[in-house]
């Protein structure tokens, strides 16, 4: 499950809330449908905003996975 | 030995506050402040222009009338910082050369950054914005407003927040609140970035009948339409926008390659150096630190990067620490206001709002000028007394800044 690919990774370590919400938003702007955005954040509230986010906006919240000091957090462009 | 020479990029609060501190050291350095145009711009007081309750041509000082005596004054653009050879090349020709550099060349709003944003919507960022937006308050009649932040970052986060609450007061003063539904509009989850002060505004806001549209990431502006479009697939109409454009750093840091892609300048959020250049400091808005874009910061900051230089010059380590420290009054509306103090580890617990903290900020509006750690300056209140105030154009939003920005895409 750890192992799906992103097709843009963001690092958002050390950034504070909302940065890294506003990275991976700043991202999904950037690529095509159905491409995976995934933003690196060591802030622990950066999974349920972009869970809640993701719900708003219909685009699909594949999942955070732990890292070394940080997590992974997935999204799936949908329109 | 010869006295090391310390050059100050930008003349706004920060530049000015840490000038003014380096000024007790001229035994051991010069000092000198560089600024494009001579003008200090207190931007706090654009809150008010658009309801004209604030003159705009008060809040520009004469810098060197703010600065210490014995600090020096170039009033001149400066294109490109060439850290290599610790050189400043001036816009119209000449260098400058440093021992130390302390930036501190701010922010200013982007529009262009949001398509459609620059057309279609108002803000109160800069002198020009301010004055469009007052002119665009005094012909509307009723209708939707939509109200809110366009993008991150932006400079002194609660202003959005002030300048609604204003609004309400204002329309409910003209006679026109009842016809006008507001909407505060938001990228973020909640109405506001510190989760601490949300359910205060969340409480004001919904008092006042303002509607909140969390989630609210602007994608255009259709300004032919009159409509307002999140990435999110949210559509709003209005008949007035009020949205703060995204910020950037100044163009010179672009121009110098010594800027991260939003062109701040990565900084040690504690003792303020520049990452990677012992001899570079950053200060105020121009940096990445992860606190409030404000003067109340860039004034914190100050003596943290005095007594840091000061050390480097006499050999020792640089061991003062920035703890994060911001605090700032809030206009919460009716003439009340609260404040907000916190840092890197401890955020806000606002106090009610109440008339005592609307009373201090309109005193330290006034009498910043004076406050400025300048020695006793009774010539700055004189001349503020008499009404003369600097006629140039401050620097956000003239059109020596579109120059530079300009030059900058130019060249990549
Ligand atoms: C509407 C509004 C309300 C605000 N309210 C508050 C508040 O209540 N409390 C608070 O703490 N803060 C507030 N702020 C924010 C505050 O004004 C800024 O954060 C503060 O001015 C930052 O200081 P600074 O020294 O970093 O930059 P600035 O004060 O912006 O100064 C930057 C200076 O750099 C100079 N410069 C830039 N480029 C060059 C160049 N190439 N060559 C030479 N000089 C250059 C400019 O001329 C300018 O003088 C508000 C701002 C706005 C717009």
């Amino acid at each position: 499950m750890t192992e799906i690919k992103a097709d843009k990774v963001v690092d958002a370590r050390g950034a504070q809330c909302p940065g890294p919400l506003v990275e991976l938003i700043r991202a999904i702007k950037e690529v095509p449908v159905d491409a995976i955005v995934e933003v690196w954040t060591q802030e622990p509230r950066t999974k349920e905003d972009t869970k809640a986010w993701c719900q708003r906006s219909g685009h699909e919240f594949v999942g955070a996975f732990p890292a070394d000091g940080y997590e992974r957090v997935l999204v799936r462009k949908k329109r | 030995m010869a006295k090391a020479k310390v050059l100050v990029l930008g003349g706004g609060v920060g530049g000015t506050f840490v000038a003014n501190k380096l000024a007790k050291h001229t035994d051991i350095i010069e000092v000198t402040v560089v600024d494009a145009t001579g003008v200090h711009h207190y931007q706090p007081g654009l809150l008010y222009v658009p309801f004209g309750w604030e003159q705009p041509e008060r809040l520009r000082h004469d810098e060197r009338k703010l600065l210490h005596p014995a600090v020096q004054l170039v009033s001149a653009p400066v294109r490109m910082i060439d850290v290599e050879r610790r050189q400043l090349f001036l816009l119209n020709d000449g260098t400058l050369p440093y021992d130390y550099l302390i930036i501190a060349t701010g922010s200013c709003p982007v529009p262009e950054e949001v398509e459609g944003l620059a057309e279609g919507g108002h803000h109160f960022y800069t002198e020009p914005a301010a004055l469009k937006l007052k002119e665009a308050l005094n012909n509307f009649q009723g209708g939707r407003i939509v109200v809110g932040i366009g993008g991150f970052p932006y400079k002194c986060p609660p202003a959005p927040i002030e300048f609604t609450l204003l609004l309400d007061d204002w329309l409910r003063q003209r006679g026109l609140r009842s016809k006008t539904e507001i909407t505060f509009v938001t990228p973020l989850p909640q109405v506001f970035t510190i989760p601490t002060v949300v359910p205060m505004i969340e409480e004001l806001f919904a008092r006042k009948g303002i509607r909140v549209e969390t989630f609210f990431n602007t994608e255009f502006v259709d300004f032919q339409k009159q409509r307002v479009v999140s990435l999110e697939g949210t559509e709003l109409d209005y008949e007035l926008l009020v949205l703060i454009p995204p910020h950037r750093g100044a163009p010179v840091i672009d121009a110098s390659g010594i800027g991260d892609k939003g062109g701040w300048i990565p900084t040690d959020k504690f003792t303020l150096q520049v990452k990677g250049h012992e001899r570079l400091f950053a200060i105020g808005d121009a940096t990445d630190l992860p606190v409030s874009k404000s003067g109340a910061a860039a004034h914190f900051e100050a003596p943290i990067v005095v007594k840091n230089l000061i050390n480097l010059v006499n050999g020792k380590e640089p061991d003062a620490k920035y703890n994060g420290d911001v605090m700032c009054f809030v206009e919460t509306g009716e003439g009340k206001a609260t404040v907000l103090r916190f840092n890197y580890e401890r955020p806000p617990q606002p106090p009610k709002p109440s008339a005592w903290y609307h009373w201090l900020k309109a005193i330290m509006n006034r009498l910043y000028p004076v406050a400025l750690p300048r020695n006793i300056a009774p010539d700055v209140f004189i001349a503020m007394l008499q009404g003369k105030f600097s006629k140039v154009s401050p620097f956000c939003g003239s059109e020596l800044m579109e120059k530079l920005k300009q030059d900058v895409m130019k060249t990549r």
